[in-house]
């Protein structure tokens, strides 16, 4: 099952089990809910913007390992970034995806890296791609 | 080796390096060879438009695809031709009663009754048909295996309710509805039953006459046909009062510039250009279905249901939706805490299609406190060996996860 071992990386079963910033934020935050119609994952996002920076992020939401780990990994990645550069990581995560060859360390943390897994599964890059999505749907509010 | 799973060239290939183990035949079903040959001579030999010209390829065509017609009546046992309408699939079907039936019928202060249990395709139209007429959705009660009560359900159906809307055979829980009561008992208070039929007719033989449902809708992609070509039986009598929903060439009488007339049925609710290879094609399936028989295809698709939940029942942390007898088509489960899509990308890497997700059934996953569940279905080119398949890659499903997890 190497194929497997390449979507399934330790390192995205740990941000599963011990999701990071998972919760709510306070009330003026920046709110968004997406579902992923075809199969039920939904994420609620929250932010907390100023000055075009983003202070704070947390999200909620069910789904399976690979797109709560992606919401995970996110969250962690945007704290600190400004709009814009947030924006920029949405298009680098979206182009990972399609299977593009990108500079990984151009994320702030590195644990996504163990995301390149998922292009190789097409199914699953929907799953992958939704946290970002809600993501990039936040900071243009 | 299961006496027909030879004519699914489909089923003969390798996915990701493992021979193909096809378990959604709920999703849509396989096609035999003899399916798949009728729609390329169709189009290889005598594709032309139906009704109309006079050349000789439109007159083979015509006659296929009213031939087709004739099929579809015989197999459902319809009274007559007329009250077999081809549309796109059962959602269509489903579509033209509420539209065209239900908003006319329905006011405010009316009842459309329905399981929670149903397809969006059957749930969806009826919120639409409520909001714009002001009826009210009532919705019978589900025991705690998922099943239906018909004493529970008795004292729902009132002279309020206009409409029972029910899945025949649930596409999540593989349920078995008990249509022909609950057309009993509307039809004593004034009603009429509109009967989602797109899991039950594959698999059982069902006879419009003996349950005497009002309407009936099924897909033909999901017994062995191609998709885009369903069926909607309704009783003559209703369907002659109901207007066409779409308007357009081949639906029409008599055309001025301020008026229009409609054909007789069943063509006025056939407006443009029939799917024409679908029909034919579905024909070719119901041919091929009632060959076998349809006694045998619904015996071996609930023996091997039962076969399922016996061995699947098992393997430690399994957890099933719906009943646990009489059942057909398809088994519902989680596995431990592991997400369906999980289970379901494991199960592929071993060459093991299955479904995973809510099944287009949102208010009943909620019901059963799930988000996603995953889903093994069957038919009649499925044998125990897919099963034993299928045990075998959930416990490597469950040695996988927990290698992971351990880490």
């Amino acid at each position: 099952m190497s194929s497997l071992d390449d979507l399934y990386r330790r390192v995205i079963m740990d941000h599963y089990q011990r999701p990071r910033n998972k919760g709510e934020l306070d009330d003026g935050a920046i709110s968004i809910e997406l579902n992923n119609p075809t199969c039920g994952d939904r994420i609620s996002l929250q932010m907390n913007v100023e000055n075009g920076m983003i202070k704070d992020a947390k999200f909620q939401g069910e789904g399976c390992s690979i797109s709560l780990a992606s919401a995970s990994m996110m969250t962690e990645s945007v704290k600190g970034l400004t709009v814009d550069q947030a924006l920029h990581l949405v298009d680098l995560f979206s182009r990972m995806m399609q299977g593009e060859e990108i500079d990984t360390e151009e994320f702030p943390i590195e644990d996504i890296e163990a995301l390149t897994g998922v292009a190789k599964f097409p199914a699953r890059i929907k799953c992958a791609t939704l946290a970002w999505k809600a993501l990039e749907k936040g900071v243009k509010q | 080796m299961n006496p027909w799973k030879k004519d699914f060239p489909i089923l003969f290939q390798q996915v990701n390096d493992h021979p193909l183990v096809y378990l959604d035949s709920a999703a849509t079903s396989q096609k035999p060879n003899s399916v798949i040959e009728k729609v390329a001579a169709y189009y290889q030999g005598y594709n032309s438009n139906v009704h109309r010209g006079v050349h000789t390829l439109g007159t083979r065509a015509t006659d296929a695809y009213e031939g087709a017609r004739d099929t579809v009546q015989k197999f459902i046992n319809a009274n007559k031709r007329e009250e077999i309408i081809f549309t796109r699939g059962a959602t269509t079907s489903m579509n033209i009663v509420a539209r065209s039936y239900a908003l006319v019928n329905c006011k405010a202060g009316d009842e459309i009754l329905l399981s929670p249990a149903e397809h969006h395709a059957n749930l969806i139209p009826w919120q639409q048909v409520a909001k714009q007429t002001g009826a009210k959705l009532v919705y019978m009660p589900l025991e705690a295996d998922s099943t239906i009560l018909l004493e529970k359900v008795r004292p729902l159906i009132t002279n309020k309710t206009k409409i029972v809307a029910i899945q025949h055979v649930s596409n999540v829980l593989g349920t078995i509805n008990p249509v022909a009561e609950l057309a009993k008992l509307v039809h004593e208070v004034g009603g009429i039953i509109t009967v989602d039929g797109a899991q039950s007719v594959p698999h059982m033989k069902v006879d419009v006459q003996d349950l005497d449902v009002d309407f009936l809708s099924f897909s033909g992609h999901k017994m062995l046909g191609p998709t885009g070509i369903g069926v909607l039986y309704g009783k003559e009598h209703l369907l002659e009062e109901m207007e066409p929903v779409e308007f357009g060439g081949e639906m029409i009488d008599h055309v001025d510039l301020e008026n229009a007339t409609w054909k007789e049925l069943p063509w006025k609710f056939e407006g443009g250009t029939p799917i024409i290879a679908g029909a034919i094609g579905l024909g070719a399936a119901i041919n091929y279905l009632q060959e076998i028989g349809m006694d045998q295809v619904e015996a071996h698709d609930r023996k091997l249901t039962a076969y399922a939940l016996e061995k699947l029942s098992k393997i430690e942390g399994i957890r099933f939706f719906g009943p646990l007898e009489n059942r057909i088509g398809a088994v519902t489960f989680n596995l431990d805490s592991i997400h369906p899509h999980d289970v379901a990308t494991v199960l592929d890497a071993e060459g093991i299609a299955v479904r995973a997700g809510h099944h287009c059934c949102q208010p009943l996953m909620r019901l059963l406190g799930e988000t996603a569940t995953a889903r093994a279905s069957f038919y009649l080119y499925n044998d125990e060996s897919d099963i034993d398949q299928l045990v075998t890659g959930l416990q490597k499903t469950k040695e996988y996860f927990g290698h992971v997890f351990l880490g």
